[in-house]
């Protein structure tokens, strides 16, 4: 999933032909290749991120197709089940959890809500924000770290002293403030619509200044190359050299680092909705469930044990793909 | 420990009376004696062993150290301030009063007996002049002697709300309706004895003087809010830290927050008192912060009893019920846990809509998101609690909660919805309060079975400490939009005034901290509650309850959930032990006694 690169620069050249070597590659075939491709071969032969990079895909695919899974196996998320709760002491009937034929993952403790059905739900409020917070942090990171590097001076300035005070911010205590003041309804969206979006622009928003400095660093040291020199004396302009020299050379990095954000963003909404200002009741979230498993760790560990290996398991599986597209695409960086 | 904080302000507060009775075994006083469901002969006692019975009270010796566990600390510990239950229940050990409730288990514990005064009032004018003499003996600790006048200050406070706010105003509203009388802080006469309605002619006489008759005044006066309190040791707003003792035990320490001791007050002449029996040398309340930490230490043996008394927290009644159950009661709280239905937000205002949404709701899933039969609470069908004179139970069910339409009756409620005109159903808001994942979950089942006959509705949760503002003021209810509130309540005595009046009554519709959320405007109703006022009648007191909660269920303003139960915690240690309707089917604190001294 790598942008086709417009041009083989002067950076990655020699880069791919050194790994080339490396690989004992036939010379001819070195060139016909593009570092995409180069980069995509890299991958296919890490076994422990493709099988992260399949999770992730299986994921997805769980994510968006939920209310026709939950459907095909015929339980409900929100529905109450009394008959699978043992009324005496409020936990599931059967052992762990309540988990059967009818109810793969056991069902909740007080309400007996199906937890397979509720997980599979969660997977859809984990990725979205995962990913859509991921996207507003690359790009505000992007647009606002090319220009503090590109143009230096006190834009570079002020950009790097607003990305420094961002990452002092403690951004969970200020998305539980801003849980309190927000309005029900805004923007045509009303409930969980509003918490999620707001989950969305907050994580992205605190999020930003980790690749902005990525960014602005690679563009600090790329602006003096000779290519970009280069082209400067031929008479090409600032948004020539921004857009067809710059940019192109900062889609590994920005790759990377997206990668390697979004378990972060799924873990900080796993975080919010365990304390309570994350999505609003009956949606169910994965933090959600944790949270209200607490209460019954000792009598139904089941129910602690489901929500928290769903998070492992998808965070694991993103840092696998996201370390292997890392290797592949830097081959440099860590080996 | 899901009560405490929120219901804390005003009549929310775990209220005094209440309770059981009708739906449990019956009052079955007398001695203790095993039950054999779960017992053991020295150690626990069985299941639901000192429910509206007397517990082993044989065994009880005098001495030791009587332990107490709490999350929660009182609102105060000044007899004027306190609102929680399990605050009234505990200040029987320091404070006394003319009349409090009877130690004995059930229904009887809800009923007055003579305590400071030698007997029961002497009524006269027509039920508006309450006379008692003062018994001989009866001492503060520091062996001074009680008298009329510190009765008559002590009730005085209650004027005082601009400093001693929290508390119970029953008796400011009975003997002083206009509000006239300044407060004894603001009194200009030299005793600062200026209420009128109060005479104390000599130091062992004490009269009341009503404007208008009320026939629960007794009732009022055996509220810890009637205690004496001394001019000269009254701090004010700091008396809560350390009130001055006129019970059995004084105070020794106080930390707000971690723990509280007691210890004998040898001022106090068991001679003197008819109540209180005084067993353990010393009596200690430890303050948690977590209800699993307290549960976990309660189970092993390091403390005997809840002070909260509102019920164990999920893990450990699950650990309770697996492997102690022969200490457990499971006694009816006097609570029901209910939504309204405010009329001031639309289509609420037409009781078609509001019958709709008691016919749509599964009253079983509303039953088991509380916990269940046991842990939970009886399905509720009416908004009179069993321990209320008058109550039916569950034999009054008007809309067969509990019986044909528990599971919800969707075709009843499409008929419903017809007749309202909004045939395909509306959108609403609950709300509910966001420290209460049992109100949530509440919130949840009706949300669920609400959807099947057309009604969508939204969960809003509201920080449950700012209620006064956000449920309690019906102009923020109507620009929410909260067409369905969630909430609980108990009787602060039990009677249908000390429960509904201030739920069903036109003249407690209030801007902010209003509990009359469904906006009852309703002259017959009102008028049933002044007929009330001046019948001292037991019997006709019980037949006005009766038709007061059937106007109410008539109108359809609320859906009651639960009449609610706990599971509460007795070590085996204890001896004497009983629940009391007097407190909210809570353990009588003031008689509780240890098998050893040690």
């Amino acid at each position: 999933m790598t942008a086709p690169l417009h041009e083989p620069t002067a950076e990655a050249a020699p880069s791919a032909a050194e790994e080339a070597a490396v690989a004992g590659a036939d010379a001819k075939a070195v060139q016909g290749r593009s570092l995409g491709r180069i980069a995509w071969e890299r991958l296919k032969r890490d076994k422990l991120a493709l099988t992260g990079g399949i999770v992730v895909l299986v994921l997805i695919v769980i994510a968006v197709l939920a209310p026709a899974i939950t459907s095909l196996y015929g339980q409900d998320p929100n529905s109450f089940n009394e008959d699978a709760i043992d009324p005496l002491f409020g936990t599931p009937t059967g052992s762990m959890g309540g988990i059967s034929g009818e109810h793969w993952l056991g069902v909740e403790p007080v309400n007996g809500r199906d937890v397979f059905a509720r997980i599979v739900h969660g997977a859809r409020i984990s990725l979205l924000v995962g990913f859509l917070s991921a996207l507003v942090a690359v790009v505000i990171g992007t647009v606002l770290g090319v220009l503090a590097g590109f143009f230096g001076g006190w834009v570079d300035a002020l950009i790097s002293r607003v990305m420094d005070g961002l990452l002092a911010f403690p951004q969970l205590l200020f998305i539980i403030a801003l849980v309190s003041v927000m309005p029900d309804d805004m923007l045509g969206l009303s409930g969980t619509g509003v918490r999620l979006l707001m989950m969305i622009l907050v994580i992205g928003f605190f999020g930003w200044p980790y690749i902005g400095r990525v960014v602005r660093g690679q563009t600090l040291s790329m602006r003096e190359r000779e290519y970009v020199e280069a082209a400067r004396s031929l008479g090409a302009g600032r948004f020539y050299i921004l857009f067809k020299e710059l940019l192109p050379n900062l889609v590994a990095p920005i790759i990377v680092y997206t990668t390697m954000m979004i378990p972060t963003n799924i873990l900080t909404e796993a975080a919010l909705s365990f304390l309570g200002v994350g999505v609003k009741p009956p949606t169910s979230s994965w933090g959600q469930m944790l949270s209200s498993a607490i209460d019954y760790y000792k009598s139904d560990p089941m129910y602690m044990v489901i929500p928290g290996v769903a998070i492992f398991i998808t965070v694991l599986a993103f840092n696998l793909f996201g370390d292997g597209v890392r290797d592949a695409l830097d081959p440099k960086g860590s080996r | 420990m899901t009560t405490q904080r929120t219901s804390g302000r005003r009549k929310q507060a775990l209220a005094a009376a209440a309770v059981v009775a009708a739906l449990l075994t019956t009052a079955a006083c007398g001695g203790g004696g095993d039950d054999s469901n779960g017992g053991s002969k020295n150690g626990a006692a069985g299941f639901d062993a000192a429910n509206n019975k007397v517990l082993q009270a044989s065994e009880a010796k005098k001495g030791g150290t009587l332990k107490f566990a709490s999350t929660q600390d009182a609102d105060s510990w000044d007899t004027t301030r306190g609102y929680y239950g399990f605050m009234w229940n505990f200040s029987r050990y320091y404070s006394r009063q003319l009349v409090t409730n009877k130690t004995e288990p059930g229904s009887a514990g809800a009923e007055v007996t003579p305590d400071l005064a030698t007997g029961l009032a002497k009524v006269s004018d027509d039920g508006k002049t309450y006379t008692y003499t003062l018994r001989d003996g009866v001492t503060w600790e520091d062996g001074k002697p009680i008298t009329s006048k510190d009765v008559k200050y002590g009730i005085e406070r209650v004027w005082a709300q601009d400093v001693l706010s929290g508390g119970p105003v029953y008796l400011k509203d009975v003997l002083d309706p206009k509000g006239e009388y300044q407060g004894p802080y603001k009194d200009k006469s030299k005793d600062k004895l200026g209420l009128k309605a109060i005479e104390t002619p000599d130091d062992k006489t004490i009269v009341f003087k009503l404007p208008k008759a009320n026939s629960d005044f007794e009732e009022m006066l055996a509220l810890t809010s009637a205690s004496p309190v001394r001019q000269d040791k009254d701090t004010k707003s700091k008396y809560g830290l350390r009130p001055f003792s006129s019970g059995p035990y004084k105070f020794e320490s106080y930390n707000p927050g971690k723990d509280l001791t007691l210890v004998r007050n040898t001022e106090w002449k068991q001679e003197s008192d008819p109540v209180r029996k005084a067993y353990p040398d010393k009596i200690t309340i430890k303050f948690f912060s977590n209800a699993n930490d307290l549960d976990a230490r309660l189970l092993a043996g390091d403390y005997d009893i809840d002070l909260a008394q509102t019920g164990m927290s999920p893990q450990g009644r699950t650990t309770a019920l697996k492997e102690h159950k022969g200490n457990l009661d499971n006694p009816v709280s006097g609570y029901i846990r209910y939504a309204s239905f405010p009329q001031n937000v639309k289509p609420f205002d037409n009781i078609h809509c509001r019958k709709a949404v008691l016919y749509g709701a599964d009253h079983v899933s509303l039953q088991t998101a509380r916990g269940g039969p046991v842990a939970g609470g009886d399905i509720g069908t009416n908004m009179l609690p069993p321990s209320v004179p008058g109550s039916e139970g569950q034999k009054y069910d008007p809309y067969e909660m509990a019986g044909a339409n528990k599971k919800g009756n969707v075709e009843k409620a499409k008929e419903e919805l017809k007749a309202c005109g909004k045939p395909n159903g509306f959108k609403t808001t609950i709300a509910v309060r966001n420290n209460k994942p049992v109100e949530v979950a509440t919130a949840e089942s009706l949300q669920a079975s609400l959807k099947k006959v057309g009604i969508d509705v939204e969960i809003d949760q509201y920080d449950g400490a700012q209620y006064a503002s956000t449920v309690g003021s019906p102009s923020n209810v109507q620009k929410k939009g909260y067409g369905i509130i969630i909430m609980g309540w108990g009787p602060d005595f039990p009677s249908v005034q000390g429960y509904g009046l201030p739920l069903w009554h036109s003249g407690y519709i209030l801007d902010s901290a209003n509990n009359n959320f469904a906006m009852i405007d309703d002259k017959k109703i009102d008028g049933l509650f002044a007929d009330y006022l001046t019948q001292l009648d037991d019997a006709g007191k019980a037949k006005i309850a009766t038709e007061i909660n059937h106007k109410v269920m008539e109108g359809a303003y609320y859906l009651p959930f639960v009449f609610e139960k706990f599971i509460n915690w007795r070590s085996s240690r204890l001896a004497n032990v009983y629940t009391t309707d007097g407190y909210s089917g809570m353990y009588d604190f003031v008689n509780l006694g240890l098998k050893s001294s040690k």
